[in-house]
């Protein structure tokens, strides 16, 4: 199995000005490899540097040391050019925040389709693509021509999953796609995260609910406190579960 | 491949002792030379522009954002000296030295500017569809029939109602005469366009509208901008990249996310900050 993303001693800290240049760690000498079409959850208490690792992973946060080569173009992400950072994020590299970041007044179904228009696929097919996703997610088709600003919680966040899915990125990192989402939603969400990785789209996930994680993840990565512990096999992650409750 | 690059970008208003640009900056707190009270609007400003990308230029008022945008835009300069290196591709040469009819065929061609105040960029006594039309002479059209089918494209793509297009211009509200003026910056087809302040003196909603109008024909176009404003909230709608100016230096440069939410410079934190 070839590897999408190898990460070695990846470190951020953050230099607060405002706090008499205090500096704060982010992550510490983090190091794992991605496989690919793998689903690696990553998981840790609040706080312990889940979000920050994707970030850092994007390129949203510039890591301070460390690297994180991206296999499919060859790259050091932690250290390229801005660039080719944005080369790669228009063409095979995804992320969906836990919090929908639309743009104002675009309609759910061209927030979908956008990703795909600007990789150049014509606009009826990517309306197509995108009322296929929405409807796999369950969003009440007369919510696909408003706005998303008026949207629930849960509705906004099929919309950003939906985005997120569209292109079908070869590496989609998803920072808690499914937080805000209903039980049976949530199935509906996993189904379609589950078929993509069949597709050959590699998933880093930030999870909160071990359910999820259960249910959707090959291997697991285990944070705490900005350092990572351990990444192990699904099953031993669920067996560990086990002993803490039996014990 | 690089559309347009700029370097060492200079502007200094009043008689320099000629250590102004070492006296002031970022280090030294102020734009202003302590020792001969020359302004320095902005020194050793460098950046690059590639075709199809949006740079945002942020900071607050006074830090040199216009100055840049004007140094870019290949404006006369009205006072003051200016000095720097500005090449665009497929023309020769450093433009800023470039003769006066180099730099007003590429003001009307090549290179498109949104002033900030509209009295800079449109008279206000032509009709709405004379501001454009006049760039398009200015280009060289000839055929009068032609440049009023242009004229009514462009209202129409930038969302100015056709049926206006003989008013006076200053009939019009404040978001349509926005919109002429970028409906004027667009007319020639440029390969850049700059935008200072694109938003300013418009309502919420009206700014609302006129950045979704850019922003769509931007894409449509695969025009390059560099966009000024001191809101970070159009930059961020905008900007692929995003520089931070203060003191007329520029303090930080970076992918536009990056810098909203990762700024490592002090003054960036404190801009990122104080949004409310």
């Amino acid at each position: 199995m070839t590897d999408v993303l190898t990460v070695e001693g990846l470190t951020k800290t953050f230099d607060m000005h405002a706090l008499g240049d205090k500096q704060v760690v982010g992550l510490d000498d983090v190091s794992f490899t991605v496989r690919r079409g793998e689903f690696l959850a990553i998981v840790g208490e609040s706080g312990s540097g889940k979000s920050s690792l994707l970030k850092c992973l994007y390129r949203t946060y510039e890591p301070t040391g460390g690297s994180t080569v991206y296999h499919p173009a060859d790259v050091d992400l932690a250290t390229c050019d801005d660039r080719t950072v944005m080369a790669i994020r228009d063409s095979t590299l995804g992320y969906a925040s836990q919090f929908l970041d639309e743009i104002p007044r675009v309609p759910a179904i061209d927030v979908v389709a956008r990703p795909l228009l600007e990789r150049g696929t014509p606009a009826a097919q990517a309306r197509d693509r995108a009322r296929e996703l929405l409807d796999a997610l369950g969003l009440p088709e007369e919510l696909w021509e408003a706005y998303p600003a008026t949207f629930s919680g849960g509705e906004r966040q099929r919309v950003n999953l939906a985005q997120a899915l569209a292109p079908e990125p070869e590496l989609l990192l998803l920072d808690e796609p499914t937080s805000a989402l209903d039980p049976e939603t949530r199935t509906a969400a996993i189904e379609l995260l589950s078929e993509s990785t069949d597709a050959e789209t590699t998933v880093v996930g930030v999870f909160h609910d071990r359910d999820v994680v259960e249910r959707v993840a090959d291997r697991v990565a285990v944070l705490d406190g900005g350092e990572l512990q351990r990444v192990v096999p699904v099953a031993e992650f669920a067996a560990e579960e086990e002993e803490e409750v039996v014990a | 491949m690089t559309l347009l690059d700029a370097s060492d970008l200079r502007r200094v208003y009043g008689d320099s002792c000629g250590d102004c640009v070492e006296l002031t900056g970022d280090a030294a707190g102020t734009n202003q030379c302590p020792d001969c009270g020359a302004v320095v609007a902005c020194a050793d400003v460098s950046l690059d522009v590639e075709p199809g990308e949006v740079l945002g230029i942020v900071g607050e008022s006074g830090s040199g954002k216009s100055s840049v945008a004007e140094l870019l835009a290949l404006e006369r300069a009205t006072d003051g000296q200016a000095s720097g290196d500005v090449r665009l591709d497929g023309h020769d040469g450093n433009l800023l030295d470039a003769d006066y009819e180099t730099r007003h065929r590429l003001r009307n061609g090549a290179v498109g500017l949104v002033h900030q105040h509209v009295r800079d960029g449109l008279n206000l006594e032509f009709t709405g569809g004379g501001n454009v039309a006049e760039k398009l002479l200015a280009a060289g059209w000839r055929n009068y029939g032609d440049v009023r089918d242009r004229v009514r494209d462009l209202f129409a793509e930038t969302e100015v109602p056709v049926e206006r297009m003989d008013d006076p211009t200053e009939t019009y509200s404040g978001g349509m005469q926005r919109r002429v003026q970028i409906a004027r910056a667009l007319a020639t087809d440029p390969d850049v366009v700059i935008l200072d302040e694109p938003t300013t003196g418009l309502d919420v909603s009206v700014q609302a509208r006129v950045l979704d109008m850019f922003r769509r024909i931007q894409r449509e176009e695969d025009v390059a901008a560099v966009v000024v404003s001191h809101d970070l909230g159009v930059v961020r709608l905008l900007a692929d990249r995003t520089l931070v100016m203060r003191h007329g230096r520029v303090v930080e440069t970076g992918l536009t996310d990056r810098v909203m939410e990762d700024p490592h410079h002090e003054y960036t934190q404190t801009l990122i900050n104080s949004v409310i």
